[in-house]
């Protein structure tokens, strides 16, 4: 017995070196083990994945293993995995026999902490089958999902599949699963098949890289070095975010005062309406310590979303961009921004909205694009968000686009304007060619216009904005703000779901 | 008394004291001052002669450029005039604007500061003819020491020690040998219209007199069209040191102590210092005397300063007189431009000033020079003082734009400054290929080891802290040392660390040390103690993926911190492929186009130039990097472009 038992191990060790060996030394195995050597020989076997050639050429590729992603995620020791023991249940094309039964199959499932914190997870391994899809395969992702949903905790599914259909109907985070670049690809049909049906010549890259669904599709929301930074990332995203719906915005211990003053804000808007300036500038200045989980941040530019903190607790932020396109809302940035507001109102996370909008982008490829459904989307967003919503208007806040950002009308609970704040139908320019279409003293109009309107005035005395705030104070005003916003409620009348114009 | 000032960001120190200039008589006690005065300046002068102004009850008005407007100065001066758009020829420079600004302001006078108008005397007859006093030298006394050879005939009348030499038309090259001979080797020849160290060429012997002097005389005709040459002995590694000078109209001068300004880069100086521990109170005395003599020969009624060289036996010679309020300190090469994100000025220190006309969010232009500001330290004895200017720096928060920080803190550390063993050669014979930074010692590179370490230990172990209010209660992993790995210019280093409250002990690669800290990781600033030696250290970025940057005794060292198990699959990772730099062109710095060379389709040469990027007052060409085909051209003249920004594309 004892003398089976090296020859696995050697075994183990060999197929390092030749995997053809490796139907040997399992005939050699073959003979009668105990229950207890059986079981060490299975663990051993699933920890091995696809074997020592395949982990080896995953790392040649600069990829990690299932495993190894998993260790890197979690804490240390806190990984708790089940069905190692489940094996693939297909007869068909030799796939019964014994060499391409792989303990586990192709996806590695369980649950552990990620600082402290529990996380149910499943990691599919490529060097089994490339990290196909199976029923088993599938069935593993179920239990730990319904394991998740009963606790309440949440799931990460790290994938690496060359049948990649598993994020569909896969929920919780997965929208918010990571591409890493360079080493992934994903796409519904290959260069292949669109070579075959559509004639289009593209490679894997251009198709479905990271570079394509972080600035063209936005399908992935963030890409990263490759899978260490990632997983470091994702350890760092996993911190902003409640362990389900049922939980509040976690807070974290915070080293940044609350009450403190940001005297470098009161110059950052320029005198010029028309000059640019960087609206990371403002989020990097408000919020705890500087730290501002960007989400997309390489797709529709000229809308800045992610999470940051304020005195600890997880906030999310959306501002207009005005150094990208003048920080208009198009499609693209109003469907970004709108995914991201349901998915804070979803998890309870206090929502902080800066507002610097010229408008709604004009022009025949918008509106046949369909941008009024779109804007609608952040509107819808905005308005049925429940969770305590904060905003600043920074500069200008034109027309329907102010509306649309979460303004007092859409329910802001607190809704700022900065002395710099213009918030109108529009800008005085246009404005004046339409009132005084053919006046001779233009720039006469013009000034009057700006004089009664490019200020913070109308829409304060109507109580479109609660106060006219220091830009300097605005860190501290939204933490104290954020503070009685908390045990905020909101009754709504039953319905079966809301009707979010999609 | 002994006081320290360096200019941090690429300047230079070294302010004259300006309050006693502004009184319009040699008895300023005795009489009333201005009520309101302009000051045709901006940024750290202005603000210097407004906080002056304020404290003697005079009225300012501050002018400035439409980029401006929301600027220091501006805010602190009773009245503000925007003189025009941002380039300074159309605002600062901007005579017609400036002298409408004083006429409806009513401002009495006018304090130029330095560079700009200060020595333009059209602009002095302007406001003589409107009755408006011009605080400065008058014209006559700037006219007098503007020439390089008028100068010293004048300081040799007043018997002030001048460079053996001759000035004037160098007939021939066996005069100019004759001349050479005259005065001793080394000789230094070079044309007398030339400023500073422009075409100055050194003979050692006859054969390079004749050499130099063909060279001189070519470029004094062809460059400034003046023939005349100067040859003099050239005093090799020399001092520099100025004392500065107060005269009034009435025929008073006094001398106040020296400053030794050797450490200078470019002629542009870095770092002050008073008194130089070089002279002794007699040659102190002496010079001072000699420089009293000087002003009173040129009537001098303002403040300056008389320059001069001083070799190794103390022998002194007259340089220049300075007839500028302030030396037009220009930039000392290091760009920084860009918006001030966080700005902390070290003044809770004692002993610590700090003059500068900025805040946290001030924009540093391109269009202006890019000082920011100029710290200044004292101490009871030179020790205390260089002690404080070290604290002084490691305690300066500037983010946002690049300093010069690091090459300050590691002048005032290094052993030939602190021996006093310093000339004008200091900082070419120091760092002969530029400065690269601080090199670490063993000691030192284990400490900046241990506390990124624990700096990334407490931000592992502050990840886990959360006000319990969840439904499934948080289990904090149970480390109690952390193994890890540290990678530090392209090397890494097995650390441990374990921590016990504030205090962590650490053992980098086989030695231990103790950091203390409160570890606060909101604070730009951190202090920690390091086996009992305080260090302040600036955490600039700190991400995720390990990657840090740390200021470290001046400089800013990346590393990366990631656990031994992250570091190990970190080797599996595949090297970023670098983007081939050679077919594009990125702009460098932040600045304007000038020019674009090229069109799509045009062929071009390695080396050709490309385009014209201005930054600082400073036209940088651009050349391609191979030869090719242009494939984009993504700029056109007059575009503001910033760091980074893709300018044009090759094939």
């Amino acid at each position: 017995m004892a003398a089976a038992l090296r020859v696995v191990a050697a075994g183990a060790r060999l197929s390092v070196v030749a995997s053809g060996l490796r139907a040997a030394i399992r005939s050699l195995c073959s003979q009668p083990v105990s229950v207890d050597e059986r079981i060490e020989n299975k663990r051993r076997a699933a920890l091995l994945g696809g074997g020592q050639r395949r982990i080896d050429a995953q790392h040649q590729r600069g990829k990690l293993t299932a495993r190894e992603r998993i260790s890197l995620l979690l804490d240390p020791g806190s990984f708790v995995e089940s069905d190692m023991f489940v094996e693939h249940r297909c007869a068909d094309f030799g796939m019964a026999a014994d060499k391409n039964k792989f303990p586990g199959d192709s996806v590695v499932t369980g649950r552990g902490r990620i600082n402290g914190r529990l996380v149910y997870i499943f990691s599919q391994d490529f060097t089994v089958f490339g990290g196909s899809l199976s029923g088993a395969h599938a069935q593993k992702i179920c239990k730990i999902m319904d394991q998740a949903i009963t606790v309440g905790a949440p799931v990460i599914g790290l994938n690496d599949s060359g049948g990649a259909r598993i994020q569909e109907g896969v929920e919780s985070l997965a929208g918010y699963a990571d591409i890493f670049l360079d080493t992934s690809y994903l796409f519904i049909t290959g260069p292949d098949v669109v070579k075959s049906v559509t004639n289009e010549d593209v490679t894997q890259e251009e198709l479905g890289g990271a570079k394509t669904h972080t600035t063209m599709s936005g399908v992935a929301h963030r890409a990263f070095e490759n899978d260490v930074d990632a997983l470091c990332n994702l350890r760092e995203f996993f911190n902003y975010l409640p362990l389900s719906s049922q939980d509040p915005a976690p807070v974290r211990e915070c080293h940044d005062p609350s009450d403190r003053l940001v005297p470098e804000l009161d110059t950052i808007v320029p005198l010029e309406s028309t000059k640019a300036y960087d609206m990371l500038d403002i989020i990097h200045s408000v919020i705890d310590e500087r730290d501002f989980f960007e989400i997309m941040p390489n797709y529709a530019k000229n809308l800045v979303i992610g999470f940051g903190r304020m005195n600890g607790r997880t906030v999310g932020i959306v501002g207009n961009q005005p150094k990208v396109a003048s920080g208009c809302l198009d499609i693209n940035s109003s469907v970004k921004g709108a995914r991201f507001v349901r998915f804070c109102d979803a998890f309870n996370i206090p929502l902080i909205t800066f507002v610097d909008v010229p408008g709604f982008l004009p022009g025949t490829a918008q509106e046949y694009g369909g941008i009024i459904r779109h804007g609608a989307k952040l509107l819808y967003a905005f308005a049925e968000a429940t969770v305590p919503k904060v905003t600043v208007i920074t500069r200008k806040a034109y027309g329907g686009a102010y509306d649309v950002m979460s303004s007092k009308h859409l329910l802001g609970d607190t809704n700022y304007a900065w002395p710099t704040a213009e918030i109108a139908v529009m800008g005085a320019k246009g404005a004046v060619e339409i009132i005084f279409k053919g006046h001779e003293d233009v720039a006469a109009a013009q000034r009057e216009y700006i004089e009664k309107f490019a200020n913070p005035f109308p829409a304060a005395v109507r109580g479109f904005v609660d106060d006219i705030i220091r830009p300097s104070s605005t860190r501290a005003r939204i933490c104290r703000d954020l503070d009685v916003l908390a045990s905020k409620k909101v009754q709504r009348p039953w319905r079966k779901h809301a009707n979010i114009p999609l | 008394m002994a006081g320290l000032r360096v200019g941090t960001a690429a300047l230079v120190a070294a302010g004259r004291r300006l309050p006693r200039q502004l009184m319009r008589s040699a008895a300023p006690w005795a009489l009333k001052t201005f009520d309101k005065i302009l000051i045709a300046n901006r940024g750290e002068i202005a603000c210097r002669v407004i906080k002056t102004c304020k404290k003697m009850g005079i009225k300012t008005v501050a002018i400035h450029s439409d980029v401006d407007a929301g600027s220091v100065h501006v805010k602190m001066a009773d009245e503000a005039v925007c003189v025009g758009p941002a380039p300074t020829s159309q605002s600062y420079l901007n005579m017609d604007a400036i002298m409408e600004a004083i006429k409806k302001t009513r401002a009495e006078a006018v304090h130029p500061g330095y560079g700009f108008l200060s020595e333009n005397k059209e602009f002095a007859r302007c406001l003589a003819a409107e009755d408006v006093t011009f605080i400065g030298p008058d014209t006559h006394a700037i006219q007098a020491m503007g020439d390089k050879i008028g100068s010293k005939l004048l300081a040799k009348e007043a018997k002030v020690n001048t460079i053996p030499g001759f000035d004037g038309v160098v007939k021939d090259a066996d005069e100019a040998v004759r001349i050479a001979r005259e005065i001793g080797y080394p000789v230094m020849i070079k044309a007398s219209a030339g400023g500073g160290g422009k075409g100055m060429r050194i003979a050692w012997n006859d054969d390079e007199t004749r050499d130099g002097f063909r060279f001189s005389s070519q470029e004094a005709a062809s460059s400034f069209g003046d023939d005349r040459l100067l040859i003099e002995k050239f005093i090799d590694n020399p001092r520099h040191i100025e004392i500065q000078v107060l005269g009034d109209k009435h025929g008073n001068a006094l001398w106040l102590n020296e400053r030794e300004c050797s450490i200078q880069r470019r002629n542009q100086k870095v770092v002050e210092e008073a008194p130089s521990i070089f002279l002794d109170p007699e040659t102190r005395r002496v010079m001072g005397e000699q420089a009293v003599a000087l002003a009173r020969a040129v009537k001098y009624s303002s403040a300056g300063t008389v320059e001069f060289l001083v070799d190794s036996k103390k022998n002194f010679y007259f340089l220049e007189m300075n007839t500028r309020l302030q030396d037009p300190y220009k930039s000392f090469g290091l760009p920084s431009i860009g918006r001030l994100s966080q700005y902390q000025e070290p003044v809770h220190l004692p002993g610590v000033r700090v003059d500068s006309g900025i805040q946290p969010g001030s924009d540093i232009s391109i269009y202006y020079d890019p000082m920011i500001s100029k710290l200044i330290t004292y101490g009871s004895d030179r020790n205390e003082a260089l002690k404080r200017m070290e604290h002084a720096l490691d305690n300066y928060v500037i983010r946002g734009v690049t300093h010069n920080i690091a090459l300050l803190r590691e002048v005032i550390i290094n052993s030939r400054f602190v021996k006093g063993d310093i000339s004008t050669k200091f900082l070419s014979d120091v760092y002969p290929d530029g400065f690269k930074g601080h090199t670490l010692t063993k000691t030192e590179r284990s400490q900046l080891l241990a506390i990124a370490s624990s700096l990334f230990v407490a931000s592992q172990l502050r990840a886990q802290r959360f006000q319990e209010h969840s439904r499934v209660p948080v289990i904090k992993p149970d480390v109690s040392t952390w193994e890890l790995s540290v990678r530090l210019n392209d090397e890494d280093h097995s650390v441990t660390a374990s921590s016990s409250g504030s205090v962590f002990s650490v053992e980098v690669d086989g030695s231990k040390l103790n950091v203390t800290s409160t570890w606060n990781l909101a604070s730009p600033l951190l202090s920690v103690s390091v086996d009992g030696s305080p260090r302040t250290v600036q955490c600039l970025s700190r991400e995720a993926g390990g990657n840090m940057s740390i200021q470290f005794l001046g400089t800013v060292y990346k590393l990366r911190v990631l656990t031994k198990f992250a570091a190990e699959l970190n080797k599996f990772m595949l090297e970023k492929v670098a983007e081939d730099t050679s077919s594009i062109l990125r702009s460098p710095m932040p600045g304007v186009v000038v020019a674009v060379s090229v069109k799509p389709g045009d062929v071009v040469a390695e080396g050709q130039e490309i385009c014209v990027i201005e930054a600082m007052k400073m036209q940088n060409s651009m050349a391609a990097g191979k030869t090719g085909k242009v494939k984009s051209v993504r700029c056109k003249a007059g575009d503001t472009v910033g760091e980074g920004d893709l300018l044009v594309e090759l094939e």
